[in-house]
């Protein structure tokens, strides 16, 4: 991305995320690196303090024994020091390897064995516990280093060691071997493994993915390419270490443009941060844009008269324009004046109070968007846009180029990409990101990896006309109806989380002879919408199983049967029967995957009674089930639970119907 | 010489953090404390030492919070002796104690319902304000380098009880453990080195007990803050005292660590019933 000649030489030897930083430490030393809320202010630490910090931790693991191929474990929330003991780890050339913060003890366990974790760079009291409870299972842990010493002054064991005394080790042994670390930086080369990323799971044990330099170098330009990325960027860091999209928009692209990353003062705070913030580059899942969008109708309902007619007025304008405006097409002069006054008036104010007022790039992924939530943000002028890719491919398959933005498309294949389809519509890639391998286990590198080099996604999908990508479904979750019409239950389960009332859908139907669902309310929308009109809960298992809650989820039912209706593809697997189930489906449970996908086949297991129930015809079923508090505590909770028809529509009818 | 040196300094740090309880620094003796008529305490002798946890426990109306009221100077009994660091203190009033590094929560949350958490934090600074009311009008000169000090310290506490979230929200928007939190805070702003805690998790649910309970044993442990502690909770109070005094009708019926005082057939009697 360099203009100059001298850049362009130099460039050629950046093959390495340590080279990139000592770059930037040089370039643009009083740059802005990173930034972290502290005691209430951004405190601000420049490309070249951060390179000095890493230095010190680099020259601390190297002085504690830290070998080149060791692998360092990092676990906690998005804070700077471990940030940089990321990239401290990889200029000894060791692998880091992210641990997902808010996973239970045991879970670490398995990550930790199976990647030989000698040493460890943990965040907190809370991870230190996690540490010391699952040492029996990992004898060879032999190093703990926290970074906050908060409440552990008088833990004596003796791997333990506080992150400061670490880097001040670290800069006694860089002065008295001061070209140790630049002869270690020397020794890496592009195509070492950079990261190892687990992934989350959602069959089987996780696998960890090992990417190199190359392959995040690689994808973090395309990307650049592609939205112009510079080192002006400011970009929010709050998604877990742990998931390939943070480490890609984090670590690989801040490293790569030298933008600068923002660490939130806590989990709690994201969304003052990012009002104070204000990113011009950002990251977050559906549901994140979803809570968002939520949140303003919920507190415009309780706005004044006059203030909710303006809003509902100039929504309306942007709904029929603003999108348009955005990409550049031509809109008539009525409708501009209109939108610059709504802009004024409304889109403004509430960009500013959402932090989105800077932002000139925004990605959803990870999940379908819904269409109404994916117009709404596109219409107020926020240029949200689609990815697509995963662990395995440094989350960078497909990216939606400016002015060509569809809802049900993740966009083109990005630079450097090649994107094929295979007979059965499973999506083949192959490109520079690809993993150089799963850790220890040759037989799923080549299960997944053709004999032409293509990465085997596991998706099912299918090239529209302009040829943009859509994705239907996991190519293993595509089944069929005992009749032999598709049924592909993720598409189906996004078009019922569209509505803002649903948070969940599990639907079942593969080899039935209809489709079936559970359901998830979503409590603060369906709670809100109770209040207004009177309806008395205690809490998520009564609300659920009340029959006004009930007549409304049929209704969004009822709205997608006709909708699938509409589809000769699928009309076939419109929804019969449903549910709402007793309690929200939970991650601890292990309902979820820590990424909040649903775990399918877990589900349709513990939850047996009630599947046997919903195709038997029964009208209500009794469960009791089990589940798990943050702290590892059981508890028990059980319903009645009643079991509703939906109306289904013949394929012809749904046009009135809908 | 040197080492000497490095392992006195590192023996003060541990005297002055560590859960290390130390001398008696409060000692109250023969209190008796009557309302007209009513009689209040009643000839009640304990003490509090440094750095420990004590908590007093008994059943309603035994005259718990009149026994912190009397610690802090807001009552004055009628007879007894309270020595605090060794002096006798007579007819000490509030601020008075305040000065004197004793800080205190509410049964019923005694915060300021329209300001922020920020603000309400900021005012248990009040004592350690040096300057006048008009520099900090004019926030001109050292009234701003000491405003600045005292959000720092303010900060610290914030970041420290975890409220980040909520600081500039009003306090009367806030659920009511959060509230108690907010009390807290604003009794710890104060760096006191006796913390008087009247029923600090009163009306909470276990998750928010458990929560109050790590910040209690933490500032205990972080800062060496000496705690007296009311609590209805006898988990709470088993788990986290050094040693615990039980009132009834205002009288003093035990006096030990908490395993004594769970077998002492008396207390058993009078508080924690008798059905065992």
């Amino acid at each position: 991305m360099s203009d100059s000649n001298g850049q362009a030489v130099h460039a050629a030897a950046l093959d390495t995320f340590p080279r990139l930083l000592m770059h930037h430490a040089a370039v643009r030393p009083n740059r802005p690196a990173m930034r972290e809320k502290e005691y209430g202010i951004w405190q601000t630490y420049t490309w070249a303090e951060v390179a000095q910090n890493v230095r010190a931790i680099a020259c601390g693991l190297a002085e504690l024994g830290f070998k080149r191929g060791d692998r360092l474990a990092i676990i906690g929330d998005n804070r700077p020091r471990l940030y940089w003991s990321v990239a401290a780890c990889q200029c000894l050339g060791g692998i880091p390897v992210m641990l997902y913060q808010d996973a239970v003890a045991q879970e670490m366990a398995y990550v930790l064995q199976d990647a030989e974790i000698r040493f460890a760079v943990v965040e907190d009291q809370e991870q230190v516990d996690k540490m010391l409870e699952i040492l029996p299972d990992v004898p060879f842990l032999a190093h703990v280093i926290y970074d906050d010493p908060r409440g552990l002054r008088h833990y004596t064991q003796s791997l333990l060691m506080g992150l400061d005394s670490l880097q001040e080790a670290g800069r006694i042994h860089d002065r008295n071997h001061t070209d140790f670390l630049d002869a270690e930086i020397d020794k890496g080369a592009g195509d070492d493994i950079s990261v190892m990323l687990y992934t989350s799971g959602t069959t089987g044990k996780p696998k960890g993915v090992c990417q190199t330099h190359g392959a995040f170098i690689a994808a973090a330009q395309g990307a650049m390419q592609v939205d112009g990325l510079t080192d002006g960027e400011d970009i929010l860091s709050y998604l877990p270490m742990a998931w390939v999209g943070d480490h890609l928009f984090s670590f690989a692209q801040a490293m790569v443009a030298g933008f600068t990353i923002n660490c939130p003062e806590s989990g709690e705070t994201v969304m003052t941060d990012l009002r104070e913030i204000g990113p011009t580059y950002y990251f977050a899942p559906p549901r994140v844009f979803e809570n968002l969008l939520t949140q303003v109708m919920i507190r415009m309902e309780d706005a004044t008269a006059l203030k909710r007619k303006l809003f509902h007025h100039f929504l309306g304008v942007a709904q029929r324009c603003g999108a348009d405006i955005l990409d550049g097409k031509p809109v008539s002069t009525g409708d501009r004046l209109q939108y610059w006054l709504g802009n004024l008036l409304v889109f403004g104010p509430l960009k500013n109070v959402l932090g989105m007022s800077r932002i000139r790039v925004a990605y959803t992924a990870g999940a379908a968007i819904g269409p109404d939530l994916f117009r709404f943000y596109r219409s107020i002028g926020v240029n949200l846009k689609q990815f697509y890719g995963q662990t395995e491919t440094c989350a960078y398959v497909c990216l939606q180029p400016d002015g060509q933005i569809k809802f049900d498309s993740v966009g083109k294949p990005a630079p450097f990409v090649e994107v094929k389809l295979a007979h059965n519509g499973e999506i083949l890639v192959k490109g520079p990101m690809l993993l150089k391998a799963y850790y220890k286990r040759p037989d799923a590198t080549a299960e997944s990896i053709n004999a032409d080099g293509y990465f085997m996604t596991g998706d099912a999908g299918f090239f529209d006309a302009e040829g943009h990508l859509k994705i239907i479904d996991r190519a293993k979750d595509v089944g069929k109806l005992t009749d032999g019409s598709m049924f592909a239950p993720n598409y189906i389960e996004n078009k019922l989380k569209f509505f803002q009332h649903i948070k969940e859908a599990v639907t079942f139907g593969s080899g039935r002879d209809y489709v079936t669902a559970f359901i998830n309310i979503d409590l603060e929308a369906v709670g809100n919408w109770a209040e207004r009109q009177g309806m008395a809960y205690s809490g998520y298992t009564d609300l659920a199983s009340q029959s006004k809650v009930y007549d409304l989820i049929r209704d969004c039912v009822e709205k997608v049967n006709a909708d699938l209706a509409a589809d000769p593809k699928m009309s076939g697997s419109q929804i019969k029967r449903f549910l709402i189930l007793h309690k929200e489906l939970d991650a601890d449970d292990g309902e979820l995957t820590r990424t909040r996908k649903v775990r399918r086949n877990f589900v349709a297991e513990r939850y047996a009674v009630l599947i046997d129930a919903l195709f038997s015809g029964r009208k209500i079923q009794h469960i009791e089930t089990v589940v798990k508090y943050e702290d590892g505590r059981e508890g028990r909770v059980s319903a009645d639970l009643r079991i509703e028809e939906a109306k289904t529509f013949a394929p012809q009818a749904a046009k009135r119907a809908a | 010489m040197m080492m000497n040196d490095i392992a006195q300094a590192a023996h003060a740090q541990e005297q002055a953090n560590g859960r290390r309880v130390g001398d008696v620094i409060l000692d109250l003796q023969n209190i008796s404390l009557s309302f007209g008529g009513v009689k209040a305490l009643t000839n009640i002798s304990f003490n509090v030492r440094e750095h420990e946890i004590r908590s007093i426990i008994g059943p309603n109306g035994a005259g718990k919070s009149s026994m912190l009221n009397v610690m802090n100077g807001v009552y004055h009994p009628q007879e007894g002796r309270i020595m605090f660091r060794g002096e006798e203190r007579r007819k000490m009033d509030p601020h008075v104690a305040a000065a004197q590094g004793i800080a205190r929560t509410f049964q019923n949350i005694a915060l300021f319902k329209g300001m922020s958490v920020l603000d309400n934090i900021m005012t248990g600074r009040n004592l350690k304000m040096k300057c006048n009311m008009l520099q900090h009008a004019l926030f001109w000169g050292r009234a701003q380098e000491e405003e600045i000090e005292h959000r720092m310290k303010v900060e610290e506490v914030i970041e420290f009880l975890e409220i980040q979230s909520i600081r500039k929200t009003p306090v009367g928007r806030l659920p009511y453990g959060l509230q108690k939190r907010v009390e807290l805070g604003r009794a710890l702003a104060a760096e006191p080195s006796l913390l008087l805690l009247d029923e600090p998790m009163a009306g909470m649910n276990v998750e928010e007990k458990q929560d109050m309970c790590r910040f209690i044993l933490d500032v205990n442990d972080q800062f060496g803050t000496t705690i007296v502690l009311i609590e209805h909770d006898m988990g709470v109070v088993m788990d986290i005292s050094d040693r615990v005094v039980v009132l009834d009708y205002g009288k003093k019926i035990g006096d030990g660590a908490p395993d004594e005082v769970k077998n002492n057939p008396e207390v058993i009697a009078a508080y924690l019933g008798t059905s065992h």
